[in-house]
C-alpha cells in the first residue's frame, strides 16, 4: 500500500477496500488481457474469444470452466460489436450467477452448544480464522469456546492460546503433545457443553487430502463428536488458501467424501492471487462460501459478497471508480 | 483417482483414435496440442509459460518428426516431456563454498511452509553433512512462530537462537549473525514470517534483513499446490531479493505441480528442494525427470525406488527391485510391501509413482484397492501356507475358503487380492523388461502402444 492511498482512505482502509486492492492486482491483469485485446468497440470473433479465455485462466478459473464462460460469451456476442466493459461486466454477471447462492453469512448458532470444526490443508491458515472467527462470535455476545486441536504441529497451540487471549475467549488445550486428536475433541466438546457454552470451534492439524491416515483420523474426531452430541459437528468448515490453484478441486473432492462440509472459508485474498478457482469450486460443489480472509489482523475476516467478487474480479470496480 | 487425468492417458486416447485412421495430419497434432495446453494448464503450470512450451513444442512436432511417426503419441508425448525437462534445468546442490557462518535466508508467503523447511534443512544439514548449525526465527508476525521454530530445534538437536521478546526482525538478523560468528557456526538460517509479495512494507523490511544478512542461499518457499499467481509470486520475490533457489513444499499432495516448472521459467532459479512430508526427514533432492513427470502425469518408478530404500531396510530393498526387475515378485514380497506401505504413504500414492499411472490407477480403483483394506490384506497373505505364497497359482477354491477363514475375511476379498497381485505383477515383469535405465521413456512408449 502506498502513503497517498493511505492518507486518501484514512489510516486503516476498510476490507473491502483491501480485498478490492488485492483483486485489483489480479483484475488488473485480468482487465489489461481483456482490455488489449479491445480498442474501442469491434466484433467478437474466434481470436478476442481466445484471448478473453486465456484471461480467465489466468485468473485461476481453470481451463473448463473458462471455456464455458468463453461459450455463454459467444452464444450472445459472436460477430456483434463489443467494447471491453461489455465483455467484463458480461462476465462478471456470470459469475455473480455462479457465486449469489453461495455467498452466505456465518451460519446462525442453534440453542444448546454448537460444535464447529475446522479442516484444512496445511498452511491454509485455520488457526488465524479460528482466531478471527472466535473474535467476532465474541463480538456478538456469544459464549465461545476453542479447542487447540492442532496436536501435531509445534506451538500450533501457544499459537491458538495467544489468539484466545487477543478474542478474549478461553482455549482448551490438549493435555500433552502428540495427543489423541479425537480423543481430545471428545474432551473439549463435553467440556463445552458442561460449561453452558454456545459454540465451540475446533482446530484441526493440517492435513493434505491425499493422507489415508491423516483423513481417517478426521472420521475418527467426527465420530467419537457424535457421542457427545449427536448433531455434532453442526459445521464442518473448510478452510482454503486462495493461492492455490486447480488442486483446490481435488482437496474439496476428497474432504467432502471423508466428512460431509458444510461450508468454505476462503484466505489469503489479499495477496495477487485471487482465488479464481473459488468459482469452479462453486459450481462444481455447491459449497456455501461463509467468509474470506482478507489480512492478518483479527478483524480481517469478513463476509463474501459475490457480486463484489465478480466486479473486482472483473475490474468493474475501478472502472466504476474512475 | 484424480479428477484430472493424465496428459499420457489424454494423449494416448487422441491418438488411439488417429491410429485408427492411418494417417496424421497437422491438423490432428494441432488437436494434439490443445489437450497438452489444457493438460498443463490444470496440472496449474501459468498461461504465459504453457504458451512458450506449446510453441516450442509445435515447433518440433509439426516437422515430419511426428507426422511419419508409427507412433506419433509417443513422439509427441516425448517432445513435450523433453521440452519440460529442458525448462526445469538441472539440479543445484546448496551452495555451502563460503566463510562460515554461512547466512541461509528463507522467504516466503504465509502458510508456505517456511519453518517445516528451515528445520529439515537444518536437520540435514547437520546430520548429514555435519554443519554447525544454528536457527533463528524472525517472524515477530504469527503468534508463536518463534517458539515453533525452538521447539523443533529442540526436536532435532539444532540449536537455535534464543528468543527475545519484542525484539525486531532486523535486530534478531544482527543477533543471530553475531552469535553464528562468535560461537562457530558454519550455517546461520533465518527464517522470516510469511508475507505477501505485494505487501510494500514487508517486502521492504525483507530487503533491508537481506541487505544486512547477505546470505548465501535465498530460499523461496513456495507451496506446491500454488495457482497461476506462482508466477507473480516468483518474480516479484526474484526483483527484490535476487533469489538463489526455489523450496517447493507439500510434493507429498497430489498437485501437479506446474507450479515448479512456471517459477523455474520466469526466474531462471534453481529448484533446490522439495518437501515431501510432515517429517523432518522428509525432504528431498530436485530431479527434474520425476518433475517433468508428474507434471504430464507420467509417474516416477525412480521415486518409488529410492523412497522405498529409506524406508525399508536397504538390502530388502535392492532385493526387492531385482525381484520386481526380473518378474520374480511373489507374495512374500507383496506382504512385505504391504507392511511398507503405511511409512512409504499407503498404495496409492506408490501407483503414483509409477509409469502410466493414469490407465493402472483407473484400474486399480476397478479393484478398489483401498488403504484401509491393507489390514486385511495383510491378514489373507499371512493366512497362506508358504508354498502358497510363493505359487500364488496353486490357490484354487478350497485354499481360498480356509484363507478367507483363517483371516477372517471373505472367498471374494482373497480373489480381489490375487487379481491385484496378478496386475502388480504383469506390471512389474512389463516394467523390468524395459531395462531400469531407459524405464521412464520405453516403459512409456510401451504402455502407450499396449495400452497397459
Amino acid at each position: 500500500m502506498t502513503k497517498d492511498t493511505e492518507k486518501q482512505i484514512g489510516k486503516r482502509p476498510g476490507w473491502f477496500r483491501r480485498l478490492g486492492m488485492g483483486l485489483s492486482r489480479t483484475s488488473r491483469r485480468l482487465v489489461d488481457g481483456i482490455s488489449s485485446v479491445f480498442t474501442g468497440r469491434k466484433p467478437l470473433n474466434v481470436t478476442t474469444l481466445q484471448e478473453i479465455e486465456d484471461a480467465l485462466i489466468a485468473a485461476d478459473l481453470g481451463p473448463q470452466l473458462a471455456a464455458r464462460l468463453v461459450a455463454e460469451l459467444e452464444r450472445y456476442k459472436f460477430n456483434k460489436d463489443v467494447d471491453s466493459i461489455e465483455v467484463r461486466s458480461f462476465l462478471a454477471n456470470q459469475i455473480t450467477k455462479i457465486l449469489e447462492p453461495l455467498a452466505q453469512p456465518l451460519p446462525e448458532l442453534k440453542s444448546g452448544i454448537n460444535c464447529w470444526l475446522v479442516v484444512g490443508v496445511n498452511g491454509s491458515g485455520k488457526t488465524t480464522t479460528i482466531g478471527k472467527l472466535a473474535a467476532q462470535l465474541r463480538g456478538d455476545k456469544k459464549k465461545v469456546f476453542i479447542a487447540a486441536g492442532d496436536t501435531f504441529r509445534a506451538a500450533a497451540i501457544e499459537q491458538l492460546a495467544i489468539w484466545g487471549e487477543r478474542a478474549q475467549v478461553p482455549v482448551i488445550k490438549p493435555a500433552g503433545s502428540n495427543a489423541d486428536a479425537a480423543g481430545f475433541a471428545f474432551e473439549a466438546l463435553t467440556k463445552a457443553k458442561a460449561q453452558e457454552r454456545d459454540i465451540l470451534l475446533i482446530d484441526t492439524a493440517g492435513r493434505l487430502h491425499n493422507k489415508a491416515d491423516l483423513m481417517a483420523e478426521l472420521q475418527k474426531i467426527v465420530r467419537v463428536l457424535k457421542k457427545v452430541e449427536p448433531q455434532a459437528p453442526h459445521q464442518t468448515l473448510l478452510v482454503l488458501d486462495a493461492t492455490i490453484g486447480q488442486n483446490a478441486m481435488n482437496q474439496v473432492e476428497t474432504f467432502q467424501q471423508i466428512i460431509p462440509l458444510t461450508g468454505l472459508i476462503v484466505t489469503k485474498l489479499d495477496g495477487s492471487a485471487k482465488g479464481g478457482v473459488v468459482v469452479a469450486l462453486a459450481e462444481k460443489f455447491h459449497l456455501p462460501i461463509y467468509a474470506v480472509g482478507v489480512g492478518e489482523a483479527i478483524e480481517d475476516l469478513q463476509p463474501f459478497s459475490a457480486q463484489d467478487f465478480a466486479s473486482a474480479l472483473m475490474g468493474l470496480d475501478e472502472a466504476a471508480d474512475t | 483417482m484424480s479428477m484430472f487425468s493424465g496428459l499420457t492417458q489424454r494423449l494416448t486416447n487422441v491418438f488411439d483414435k488417429l491410429n485408427q485412421r492411418g494417417i496424421l495430419r497437422e491438423a490432428d497434432v494441432e488437436a494434439a496440442l490443445r489437450d497438452i495446453r489444457i493438460a498443463l494448464l490444470e496440472a496449474d503450470v501459468s498461461l504465459p509459460v504453457v504458451k512458450h512450451l506449446i510453441d516450442e513444442v509445435r515447433r518440433q512436432s509439426v516437422g515430419e518428426k511426428v507426422v511419419k511417426s508409427t507412433t506419433p503419441g509417443q513422439t509427441v508425448v516425448k517432445i513435450v516431456h523433453d521440452q519440460i525437462l529442458s525448462m526445469l534445468g538441472t539440479a543445484a546442490p546448496l551452495n555451502l563454498q563460503a566463510e562460515p557462518p554461512i547466512p541461509f535466508l528463507m522467504v516466503g508467503l504465509q502458510g508456505s511452509g517456511k519453518t517445516t523447511t528451515t528445520a529439515k534443512i537444518a536437520n540435514k544439514l547437520q546430520h548429514r553433512y555435519g554443519k554447525k548449525v544454528l536457527m533463528a526465527s524472525l517472524d515477530t508476525q504469527r503468534p508463536a512462530a518463534q517458539q515453533q521454530l525452538a521447539i523443533l530445534g529442540q526436536q532435532i538437536k539444532v540449536d537455535t537462537l534464543p528468543i527475545i521478546a519484542g525484539q525486531k526482525p532486523i535486530d534478531i538478523t544482527r543477533r543471530a549473525l553475531q552469535t553464528a560468528k562468535l560461537s562457530g557456526y558454519d550455517v546461520v538460517m533465518l527464517d522470516t514470517a510469511g508475507r505477501l509479495h505485494v505487501d510494500e512494507e514487508l517486502m521492504r523490511e525483507v530487503v533491508a534483513i537481506h541487505d544486512l544478512a547477505k546470505p548465501v542461499e535465498t530460499l523461496l518457499v513456495v507451496d506446491a499446490m500454488t495457482g497461476q499467481d506462482s508466477v507473480r509470486i516468483a518474480q516479484s520475490f526474484q526483483q527484490a531479493l535476487a533469489l538463489t533457489g526455489i523450496v517447493l513444499s507439500r510434493m507429498d499432495g497430489d498437485a501437479r505441480g506446474g507450479a515448479a516448472l512456471s517459477m523455474r521459467h520466469v526466474t531462471s532459479c534453481p529448484i533446490k528442494l522439495l518437501g515431501v512430508g510432515e517429517k523432518i526427514a522428509d525432504v528431498e533432492e530436485f530431479y527434474p525427470d520425476r518433475i517433468a513427470s508428474r507434471i504430464l502425469g507420467m509417474g516416477d518408478i525412480v521415486s518409488l525406488v529410492e523412497k522405498a530404500t529409506q524406508t525399508i531396510e536397504k538390502d530388502e530393498a535392492e532385493a526387492l527391485a531385482n525381484k520386481m526387475q526380473k518378474g520374480q515378485f511373489d507374495l512374500n514380497d507383496l506382504a512385505k510391501q504391504l507392511e511398507q506401505v503405511g511409512k512409504m504413504g499407503g498404495i496409492n500414492s506408490i501407483v503414483k509413482m509409477l509409469p502410466g499411472m493414469g490407465k493402472l490407477q483407473e484400474k486399480l480403483a476397478e479393484h478398489q484397492i483401498d488403504e484401509r483394506k491393507i489390514l486385511h490384506q495383510r491378514a489373507i497373505i499371512s493366512a497362506m501356507t508358504k508354498l502358497e505364497r510363493r505359487n500364488p497359482d496353486i490357490i484354487k477354491a478350497s485354499r481360498k475358503q480356509r484363507i478367507a477363514k483363517g483371516s477372517g475375511t471373505s472367498v471374494q476379498e482373497v480373489n480381489r487380492l490375487l487379481k491385484q497381485f496378478q496386475d502388480m505383477q504383469r506390471m512389474m515383469k512389463f516394467l523390468g523388461k524395459s531395462g531400469s535405465k531407459g524405464l521412464m521413456r520405453q516403459g512409456l512408449a510401451r504402455l502407450l502402444n499396449k495400452g497397459f
